[in-house]
């Protein structure tokens, strides 16, 4: 994985200090918040319902066990023992004292890490693929692009105080692990004559007002990616709504204008820029690739011994095929039955990153669906994993099931939310397990968002769940056929909401119509698609 | 009954305004009563406690401070789904409260 040159790790230092001064100042009342506040969430810094917030990127979910271990440390001195794995593939704590925050951004830096860009109207973490690097079905790695990408984002100075937040992905698979087209720019590398080249989506998102990125287009050589990254930003922060925060992020300005006449001007622009010798030269990325050339892999076993029922179901569940065939990607659920989707204690985190060094060549990845994987795997390795996962109670064999849900920190933590996110995550793992329903239900995404800025993914969710304050009680709109993978949608609301017992009934009706409707071997989604919205409706409100 | 809330500036622990100083417990919040806009600026000038707000809120025939919000509860007693990291450990029905 990518290493820090001394131009990287200067800079993160150099910011450090600067804001070892700045909250200095604050705590000697030198500083007033509305001065302070715009400076802290540049270093990802919020303040949210019980205390400071501390967001940390990890780029394109990439870290090593150094880097884990260094997480848990700060949440075993700073925090109150856990961390909060993010839908960016970052990680949150929540009960941070400003008092401590120069010094856990000190303790990150010696890490090479960071909490810059992870909050403010600027190019957040740009995130990735999983599996990138260890996926069968990828064309290339995409993650020596993302990092291009990160180096071209941070302070880039033109782009630090856009009209609103910004965010970008980048894959390299038809299979689309990443949300790719919910985002304000989505990259997809792609072949072409022989040739790798960038596909650019542009205006995607959730929030208030979800939209699908179209695509722009079809093919950027790679030499010229940064360069026309460069032009849709720049037309974006020309044009981009700052007079209003709700219509201030670029897929309004893209809806608005007409994708065909943003396009346009993007081109137009790229020409201009083509000339202006902004593409970094081309040694950048041949000095970036090496960090992300494949480990050591050998040969071995390519079959396990599956008479531990248990250990098989994990192994179906929670496997990914590896484009070595003696390994696997293997996916450690943070979602225990009953538990807080995303939360890992110091303890798990200390044992996930020693999990790593011992079985997956040092590396570990963040999903966005908030669960980690170990990327390079031995299939002669799995069962000693598994075992060990398991005792430590990470063992759920539940991924891409309807127990392994993404839920946002709702009103539980965060200051913007209008409802609790968390019960209802807990509820519902607690009775489709209970009932055995899980397995019979097979892939099906469930995502429940605390308020309508959607950090829970809900428009995305096989079923979406997103909480309001209906007279300042909690209420929760149920939706259906939302995905954020390469069938992407939009999922639609079911209709009237519902309180968290309604909802939680109102789910199970749901996968109910589900069950009995589904032909072979179809999800969740594709019953829905076939059927449409009445018989869930109906049995929903009838 | 008006009462003012905030975060204290050092450690962003939520506090309630007693009529002389912050206190992290809800119960000991006063009734600010028609001063509490002029309390707030006060507040606010001495840097002490971030974006100090005005709720409303009922006093409980115990005693006890119940503000009119969930939210307000929720930040009065901590996160529902934690309730050994609420100001309450030893009490789990205490989330009762909250809902």
């Amino acid at each position: 994985m990518y290493k820090y040159d001394n131009y990287d790790q200067q800079m993160v230092d150099a910011r450090v200090e600067e804001f070892r001064d700045q909250a200095r100042r604050r705590l000697e009342g030198k500083l007033s918040e509305d001065q302070f506040k715009p400076l802290r969430l540049m270093n990802g810094l919020y303040l949210q319902l019980h205390a400071y917030m501390l967001r940390v990127a990890i780029p394109y979910g990439t870290l090593n066990s150094e880097q884990m271990t260094a997480l848990a440390n700060i949440a075993d001195k700073y925090d109150r023992g856990y961390g909060h794995f993010t839908t960016r593939q970052n990680l949150q704590y929540n009960w941070i004292k400003l008092e401590d925050a120069a010094d856990i951004l000190a303790d990150l830096a010696k890490v090479e890490m960071h909490a810059i860009q992870t909050s403010g109207n600027c190019i957040r973490n740009i995130s990735s693929d999983h599996f990138a690097g260890a996926t069968h079905d990828e064309l290339v790695d995409p993650r020596p692009y993302a990092e291009l990408l990160r180096q071209w984002s941070s302070f880039h100075p033109e782009f630090t105080y856009l009209p609103r937040k910004f965010k970008i992905a980048v894959i390299a698979s038809e299979k689309d692990r990443a949300a790719m087209r919910l985002h304000d720019i989505g990259i997809q590398i792609v072949e072409q004559n022989g040739e790798l080249g960038a596909r650019f989506f542009v205006g995607g998102g959730m929030g208030r007002t979800p939209m699908i990125a179209p695509m722009i287009r079809d093919f950027v050589p790679l030499d010229q990616l940064i360069t026309y990254a460069e032009a849709c930003l720049r037309v974006y922060n020309r044009y981009g709504r700052r007079d209003n925060k709700y219509k201030a992020r670029i897929k309004i300005l893209v809806h608005e204008i007409g994708k065909d006449e943003y396009t346009r001007q993007v081109e137009e622009e790229f020409k201009h820029l083509l000339d202006q010798g902004i593409e970094p030269p081309r040694e950048e990325l041949e000095r970036i690739k090496p960090f992300f050339a494949d480990p050591a892999f050998e040969d071995g076993p390519k079959t396990v011994d599956r008479s531990d029922p248990d250990f098989a179901l994990w192994i179906d569940r929670n496997t990914h095929r590896h484009k070595h065939d003696s390994y696997v990607s293997a996916v450690i659920s943070l979602k225990p039955v009953g538990g807080i989707p995303g939360d890992a204690t110091g303890e798990q985190m200390r044992l996930m990153a020693q999990l790593a060094k011992q079985y997956s060549f040092d590396e570990l990845r963040i999903m966005h669906t908030q669960n980690v994987v170990l990327p390079h795997v031995k299939i002669a390795d799995l069962h000693d994993l598994w075992t060990e996962l398991d005792a430590a109670g990470l063992g759920s064999p539940n991924m891409d099931s309807i127990e392994d849900m993404i839920a946002c920190p709702g009103l539980d933590y965060c200051s913007l939310a209008n409802a609790r996110s968390i019960p209802l995550a807990q509820r519902i793992s607690e009775r489709f397990d209970a009932s055995g329903k899980t397995g019979k239900l097979g892939e099906l995404k469930l995502k429940i968002s605390g308020c309508i800025n959607a950090c829970g993914h809900h428009h995305a969710g096989h079923i979406g769940i997103l909480g309001v304050d209906k007279k300042g009680k909690e209420n929760y709109q149920l939706s259906l056929g939302g995905s954020e993978a390469e069938d992407v949608s939009l999922a639609k609301i079911t209709g009237p909401g519902f309180d968290e017992d309604g909802v939680i009934e109102a789910v199970e009706k749901v996968t109910d119509v589900y069950l009995d409707q589904r032909e072979g071997e179809e999800r969740f989604l594709d019953t829905y698609r076939r059927i449409g919205m009445a018989p869930f409706k109906e049995a929903l409100y009838d | 009954m008006k009462v003012l809330t905030g975060n204290d500036l050092k450690t962003g622990d939520v506090v309630w305004w007693t009529g002389s100083e912050w206190s992290r417990h809800v119960d000991d919040a006063v009734d600010a009563g028609e001063r509490a806009e002029e309390i707030l600026a006060a507040e606010e000038a001495a840097r002490r406690v971030n974006v100090p707000y005005i709720i409303e809120a009922t006093r409980e025939d115990d005693g006890k401070v119940r503000p009119a919000h969930i939210k307000d509860r929720i930040r009065a007693l901590g996160p529902t789904v934690r309730p050994d990291l609420t100001l309450k450990p030893q009490s789990p029905e205490a989330i009762d409260w909250v809902i």
